[in-house]
């Protein structure tokens, strides 16, 4: 560790240290450790990015700062000292259950992941950033309090208006919301602040307006901020230096540029590896190869091709109706117009992106394609024969022919029945096969998605994420579809878990010919996962073509502001 | 921080599975342990135990135990010869009160048992139909609730006549309006679980939706109201048998006996005060037993006592 403070030093000119954690010890209460010995530095004007996957203890380390164990959680040993503006340091395991109270929003601000969740939806949003400062008493009088969200709401780039301060939390957008969460943790010029992924929950052109206020607020007020996430493309875009965290160890610390281009640890590099680029130069597939999966030697051995390359094939035999056709779809909620004359074909073996942030339809999209929304207006055609709108009027095979795997892997699986059950539905909803032949069926699809047979008399509780997620896969595989529909499959998994599945997509589509319709947000996925590329924008498909065609030359003025906003590696 | 103490992340995940293997955290059969581990879970355990095992133990041993059957006479009325006395009409209170246990908690679980058939049924039906079903039944359910439980029993009991399954079925369908309203809650929960959505993508039929995918996952919310109603169902029976409504002399009965001997409390309470004991046990167990299972399906980590 001493050597990453010495190159720190000698990269910054003036550091002053304003938060130091000494080998920092939580663990849980009578059982295992969960940080095994943390130390960090916060200096003021900078912002330390700790990334880690989920699970690794960075947001109790970061609670850590504020003095606050979760419960069932237990501070075992070491020391976090405060260096404040004004005033002696201290311990804050010194400090009175009182004390903690009083530093906690004015020394030490938090900015919690979710905004909407965060803001109280009955209090006025001016009145919520003024309660910061009744509690803590700022200033000597009520009109200077007034003043003061006034200016820290211009500081954050929100109009200071009574007008606007009289809004409710529900009248702002995410991003207005999140800022409203960042003037709070302004409002009393604190000497550290804490930010726990503020900006996950929001769009890529909304987090880039965040990301910039916080840089900026960070700089212009002098704190020491600890910005937590596990989006390392974020990280390299704002925090000066970076600290790694693998299972409550600290394994990589430095300046972001050292950290993030020339890593040392092995861990760090994995994680690089894995995180998706837009230049697709990446291969992702290489990047899990290095973890021990289950069915190492069978993954090594299937070569992934480049995702369009299949569909040269089928282009040959033109005359045969495409595979999957919408034609004109259109749905509305009441009179909320979500999807209006959406066309679009997919070919055996191609991948397709469908690309929207949250609210552009594309989870309805995929939901109409499946029959699992039905009430929509135009066709959607499988090799040519019309499908019924809802899935139960859809004929067996056609219900089959086409699967949808669901965005969370820790709702799609019922938690009271074991993964065995739960495959073996759609072989007894299709009766193709005798009920005798249905478990060898569901342990092949297990381990075609690399999880093994062992996982049959499972239960999802015993299982992670990813292996849920490839669970889930694998019983939209049992029936051997041709069409897969993956909803956002890896938005809730950590970018190494993201990368494998990417990777056994691939492979799967290569196997098998299956065609993906790939529904992501995430830009950066594209050149890794598909040939074409919809983008989808209030319901309407604004852009279209081949991956090359629209990142090289977007038509669209929203593709092109997206395009601009992703925070790059 | 040095390089060895890292160990491959899927290697060490792979640790972890094989010992999650032996004790799965998600295994439903942990309730009962999770139940017996807090303090209140076994108190109440026991308790329920006992006045289950005295009540249907009883009626076999009555007549060895004290040497006259439930309704021998064994003295004058209100005498306290014999271990506690006479009762009314001179029959043997000890005996009594062992034989009078039976009735009353056969006929309280069987109660429940109608009222929690009933009541899941319509419960879960308005939540997964939704829209016009869910209105109907509802609107139904809150006429019902509006009866006073007592009340309705009463005028059932005058109408039909006061029969066992009379008794069972009055007091069942009281109890369905309020185990409606909790299992349609714990369904529309679980409704918007994607495991639904993908059971509905199958085309499963949706009557086996609801028993493979919603009734596992509601068990914990329904069986905490199951044993309330348990409660109320004793409390119920035996005031109505206390009223004359309930079982009909001379059968031996708890709640009978303290309608029968509550005028002589003064000179032999002991007709009173056993069958009074006994229910207030049976129902202190019960509570303590519905609130310990509430607590075990809350959470998954029960406080250690």
């Amino acid at each position: 560790m001493s050597t990453a403070m010495t190159t720190t030093a000698d990269t910054v000119e003036d550091l002053s240290t304003v938060l130091r954690m000494d080998d920092l010890r939580v663990s849980a209460v009578g059982g295992s450790e969960i940080l095994l010995g943390i130390s960090l530095e916060l200096y003021r004007g900078q912002i330390l990015g700790l990334v880690g996957e989920s699970g690794s203890g960075k947001t109790t380390a970061g609670l850590a700062c504020m003095g606050h164990y979760r419960t069932g959680l237990q501070h075992t040993a070491g020391g976090i000292e405060l260096f404040p503006r004004d005033g002696d340091p201290f311990y804050l395991e010194s400090l009175s259950t009182e004390q903690t109270r009083e530093l906690r929003g004015s020394r030490v601000a938090y900015i919690p992941q979710d905004p909407a969740l965060s803001l109280n939806p009955a209090i006025r949003v001016g009145e919520q950033i003024r309660e910061v400062l009744d509690v803590h008493a700022f200033g000597k009088s009520s009109a200077e309090r007034g003043a003061r969200v006034k200016e820290v709401l211009e500081d954050v780039g929100l109009p200071g208006t009574d007008e606007y301060q009289r809004r409710w939390p529900h009248q702002l957008s995410g991003g207005q919301q999140q800022r409203i969460g960042i003037a709070m943790a302004f409002a009393m010029f604190p000497d550290v602040l804490i930010l726990d992924e503020p900006t996950t929950g929001l769009d890529v052109s909304t987090q880039a307006h965040v990301l910039d206020t916080i840089r900026d607020m960070t700089r212009r007020h002098d704190v020491a901020s600890l910005y937590i996430t596990h989006d390392l493309a974020v990280v390299a875009e704002l925090a000066d230096r970076v600290a790694v965290m693998l299972r409550g160890e600290l394994v990589e610390e430095g300046p972001a540029q050292q950290v993030l281009h020339r890593p040392e640890h092995d861990y760090t590099k994995r994680l690089l590896a894995a995180v998706p680029d837009l230049a697709g130069r990446k291969d992702l597939s290489a990047a899990t190869m290095r973890e021990s999966e289950a069915v190492e030697t069978q993954a090594s051995e299937t070569q992934v091709s480049e995702p369009g390359e299949a569909t040269e094939a089928s282009a040959m035999e033109s005359a045969e109706p495409y595979l999957l056709e919408v034609t004109d779809l259109a749905m509305k909620f009441g009179d909320n117009v979500v999807l209006s004359s959406i066309d679009m074909t997919l070919e055996p073996g191609e991948s397709t992106m469908i690309l929207g942030e949250s609210g552009s339809g594309k989870t309805t999209l995929s939901r109409c394609i499946t029959g699992l929304v039905d009430g929509y207006t135009g066709s959607v055609r499988y090799r040519g024969e019309e499908l019924a709108k809802s899935t139960r009027k859809r004929t067996i095979d056609h219900r089959q022919e086409i699967q949808y795997v669901f965005q969370s892997p820790f709702s799609s699986l019922n938690p009271r029945r074991t993964i065995g059950e739960s495959l073996t539905v759609p072989l007894e909803m299709s009766k193709r096969l005798p009920r005798s032949e249905h478990k060898q069926t569901v342990e092949e699809a297990l381990d075609a998605v690399r999880l093994g047979r062992s996982f049959y008399d499972r239960r999802p509780g015993d299982l992670s994420g990813g292996e849920r997620q490839r669970a889930a896969i694998a019983r939209a595989l049992v029936n051997a579809p041709r069409v897969l529909v993956c909803d956002e499959i890896t938005s809730a998994l950590d970018v190494s878990v993201q990368a494998s599945i990417v990777s056994l997509l691939n492979t799967l589509r290569e196997e098998r010919g299956l065609a993906i319709l790939f529904v992501t947000h995430n830009i950066t996925l594209a050149r890794h996962v598909s040939g074409h590329i919809n983008v989808l924008n209030k319901g309407v498909i604004v852009d279209r073509g081949t991956v090359e065609d629209v990142l090289e030359n977007p038509t669209h003025e929203y593709t092109k502001a997206l395009l601009s906003d992703i925070p790059q590696l | 921080m040095s390089e060895n103490t890292v160990v491959d992340p899927s290697g060490m995940h792979r640790e972890d599975q094989s010992a999650e293997l032996k004790q799965s955290a998600s295994k439903p059969t942990n309730i009962v342990q999770r139940v017996w581990a807090q303090s209140e879970g076994r108190i109440g355990v026991i308790l329920t135990a006992l006045i289950v095992l005295l009540a249907f133990l009883g009626p076999l041993l009555a007549p060895v135990l004290t040497g006259y059957s439930p309704t021998a006479f064994a003295d004058r009325p209100f005498q306290d010869s014999g271990l506690f006395g006479t009762d009314d009409l001179g029959r043997s209170v000890a005996s009594r009160f062992l034989a009078g246990g039976a009735l009353l908690v056969t006929y309280s679980v069987a109660a429940t048992a109608v009222g929690l058939i009933v009541g899941a049924a319509f419960g879960m039906t308005a939540a997964y139909a939704g829209g016009a079903v869910d209105a109907v039944i509802m609107r139904c359910n809150d006429v019902l609730l509006a009866i006073p439980q007592l009340v309705f029993a009463m005028l059932a009991i005058v109408v039909l006549g006061p029969q066992g399954w009379v008794l069972i079925m009055v007091i069942g369908i009281t109890h369905a309006p309020r185990i409606a309203r909790v299992s349609r809650a714990a369904t529309l929960n679980v409704i918007n679980e994607d495991y639904i959505r993908a059971a509905e993508m199958y085309a499963v039929p949706r009557a086996r939706i609801i028993f493979r995918e919603i009734v596992p996952n509601i068990m914990g919310p329904l069986s905490v109201e199951a044993g309330l109603r348990l409660t109320y169902s004793i409390g119920s029976i035996a005031s109505l048998s206390f009223l004359g409504l309930g079982m009909q002399p001379p059968t031996a009965d708890w709640g009978l006996m303290i309608n029968e001997n509550r005028i002589a409390l003064s000179i032999q309470p002991w007709g009173v005060i056993l069958p009074v004991v006994a229910i207030a046990i049976l129902t202190i167990g019960t509570n303590l037993l519905a609130d310990a299972i509430a607590r075990a399906t809350a959470s998954t980590n029960v406080e250690k006592s």
